[in-house]
């Protein structure tokens, strides 16, 4: 059984004339440790999937199968939970909270796991270190770089040790070289702690540290390409 | 988890200090406002009665005369009797004290001092009726009152016009032509309204006055206390009769005298100042009203501009309910500390004022639960209310949200 498996998925937005159906029944398989890139046109429907994926919306039709858990069966606060446990998220506009020290929206997502003061502090600083930025961590989003925010913000969802990592184009606003320097991170997440990696981008460049591509086009998978070069 | 809630609703506090503040001062202002001004209404209140109590509230004036700004034709009003007197105090239910009063006016010396004043002929029933007391000496003895002895009981003016520092007590006192001793000192009671100054009298044995000043046996007038367990008004009426067919007043004949009611002043008077303690806290009402508009405003602006930090909340796995609870603890939180704020600032006012206008400090526990309450349930349902609408957004479309 894979991690997460897709079967028939179909979304469909709006209703009667003006309802669009973003996907046509998707099926996609992620294996544990998988780096998936996502691709596509505008419109393909990737950003939906991730969503799905993310146990962040709900398929009109189709089951979704995570860690065999039926996701398309559970109540918001269940999806919540899910999330909470086993999901980490990095969006393309970072999605800091605005004045809060780059520790406590760290420490966010282990509050509401309920962890204790002690636990959240070393584990969040640790997340920091990993992703190179300890001695930032009193600093708020509007005192660090586009770079070092999406960085606090990979902190933040590494920090619960999730088992997926969705990530909506993260270098979108980037510039190539903090691009590079965040997958390079991504990359080593992966690598090194056997974090599921599913992300989406518009650029091959970035696409190229994935192991696996899955192509979208109007609403269905068109091609899943296995990384030559990595494999 | 409420616990958490703190936590996050604390930080959420402190990074938006501005914001928090405006909220604060809207419900500061409108708690302040609201109880400041009923207090102070309150006091005022307080004050009339009080005023109007220290000229007995039980208490009926009769005079002849048809009453107030009454002339007409027929020479002077017919002044009363002994037997007048006496007639109210046997044939009138509810009567405790009847005090007659012949009074004229007199010029008091001692040693080179002297002094224009009124001499008010009576009986000891007026020191009950009028409610004085005597910072010193005794009132008339029974042997004094029955031979009209040239004995006196002064006021708290006549004692410091004429007698500075020496003890009035047992001083020979000239009035007009006569002499006569003093044998007890009014305590001072201050003005009753303009131009009357019950500390400014002197008052002896009313057939002293009868015999050596006046020369007459007329009643000026005479006053009435009224068992507090009856009612003035009632008590009014039967004087009203029985002094009617004492003078020979009959079928459609007005009244040659008049009664002056102290309680129906004083009800008067305090049903006014009520009156303006109730335009007070309307119109603070409204303030509170508006403090509580501009708390919406800014709980309405800042959840709006919060929906993507509910967004970013919901999408790292905090539930509705935690989020809802962090809204409400932080609305709560704000809403309390600017009550409790807004009434120490209240009772500092109005503390302030009232010694400033020398009225008396009344705390209302009512009116402080009641604007505190309400300015709390303002602060907490503009604060949750939007914040429940934010959070049942579906995660995506909060964290889009501009």
């Amino acid at each position: 059984m894979s991690l997460i498996e897709l079967r028939g998925v179909t979304k469909v937005f709006g209703s009667g004339q003006s309802a669009f159906q973003a996907l046509k029944g998707v099926d996609l398989d992620i294996e544990k440790g998988e780096f998936v890139a996502v691709m596509g046109a505008s419109g393909g429907g990737k950003s939906t999937t991730m969503n799905i994926l993310g146990c962040l919306d709900t398929p009109t039709t189709g089951t979704y199968r995570f860690k065999g858990i039926p996701v398309e069966t559970l109540t918001n606060d269940q999806r919540a939970m899910l999330r909470r446990r086993y999901l980490g998220f990095v969006f393309q506009g970072f999605n800091l909270l605005s004045r809060t020290s780059a520790l406590e929206n760290v420490e966010l997502p282990l509050i509401y796991r309920g962890e204790d003061r002690k636990t959240r502090r070393a584990a969040a600083l640790a997340a920091l270190d990993r992703v190179g930025l300890l001695q930032w961590a009193d600093h708020t989003p509007a005192e660090l770089s586009g770079g070092q925010q999406q960085r606090v913000a990979i902190a933040r969802a590494i920090v619960t040790q999730p088992q997926v990592l969705f990530a909506d184009e993260p270098t979108g606003n980037l510039d190539s070289e903090r691009s590079i320097e965040i997958m390079e991170l991504l990359s080593a997440l992966n690598r090194e702690q056997g974090i599921t990696i599913a992300m989406v981008t518009h650029e091959p460049d970035m696409a190229a540290y994935a192991g696996t591509i899955i192509r979208f086009r109007d609403g269905l998978v068109e091609e899943r390409i296995v990384n030559k070069v990595l494999a | 988890m409420l616990l958490t809630s703190f936590l996050l609703a604390l930080r959420a506090i402190r990074r938006h200090l501005m914001r928090s503040f405006l909220t604060t001062l809207g419900i500061i202002i409108g708690v302040a406002a609201v109880v400041t001004m009923v207090t102070l209404g309150n006091g005022a209140t307080a004050s009339v009665k009080e005023q109007i109590s220290a000229l007995g509230s039980n208490m009926l004036t009769v005079r002849p005369g048809a009453g107030f700004g009454r002339g007409g034709g027929g020479g002077p009003p017919r002044p009363f009797e002994d037997a007048d007197v006496e007639a109210v105090r046997a044939q009138v239910g509810g009567v405790l004290h009847v005090a007659p009063q012949a009074t004229t006016s007199v010029t008091a010396v001692y040693e080179a001092q002297n002094w224009s004043t009124t001499v008010t002929g009576t009986t000891n029933d007026y020191f009950a009726a009028s409610n004085f007391k005597l910072s010193e000496g005794r009132t008339f003895s029974e042997p004094e009152e029955q031979a009209g002895k040239s004995v006196c009981v002064i006021g708290d003016t006549i004692r410091t016009s004429l007698f500075r520092d020496v003890d009035p007590v047992g001083a020979s006192l000239r009035l007009n032509d006569i002499s006569c001793q003093v044998i007890g000192v009014l305590e001072k009671r201050g003005q009753a309204g303009p131009g009357a100054d019950q500390d400014d009298q002197v008052v002896m044995p009313i057939k002293a006055v009868m015999r050596r000043l006046t020369g007459n046996r007329d009643i000026r007038a005479f006053q009435v206390a009224v068992d507090p367990r009856f009612d003035t008004s009632a008590v009014s009426a039967s004087i009203t009769s029985l002094l009617r067919e004492r003078r020979h007043l009959t079928g459609n004949t007005e009244n040659d005298f008049n009664i002056f009611d102290a309680k129906q002043i004083s009800d008067t008077l305090s049903s006014a100042t009520q009156t303006m303690t109730a335009l007070l806290a309307a119109v603070a009402a409204v303030s509170l009203v508006v403090g509580g508009i501009g708390i919406m405003n800014i709980m309405l602006v800042s959840v709006t501009e919060r929906t993507r930090e509910i967004g970013i909340r919901l999408a790292i796995g905090a539930v509705q309910r935690e989020v809802l609870m962090q809204f409400l603890v932080e609305a709560v939180t704000l809403s309390c500390l600017g009550g409790i704020i807004g009434l120490f600032l209240a009772l500092a006012l109005t503390i302030g004022i009232s010694s400033a206008m020398h009225i008396p400090f009344v705390f209302d526990v009512k009116i402080n639960l009641l604007a505190f309450a309400f300015a709390a349930a303002i602060g907490i349902i503009f604060g949750f209310f939007p914040a429940r609408r934010a959070a049942s957004l579906n995660p995506i479309e909060a964290l889009r949200h501009e």
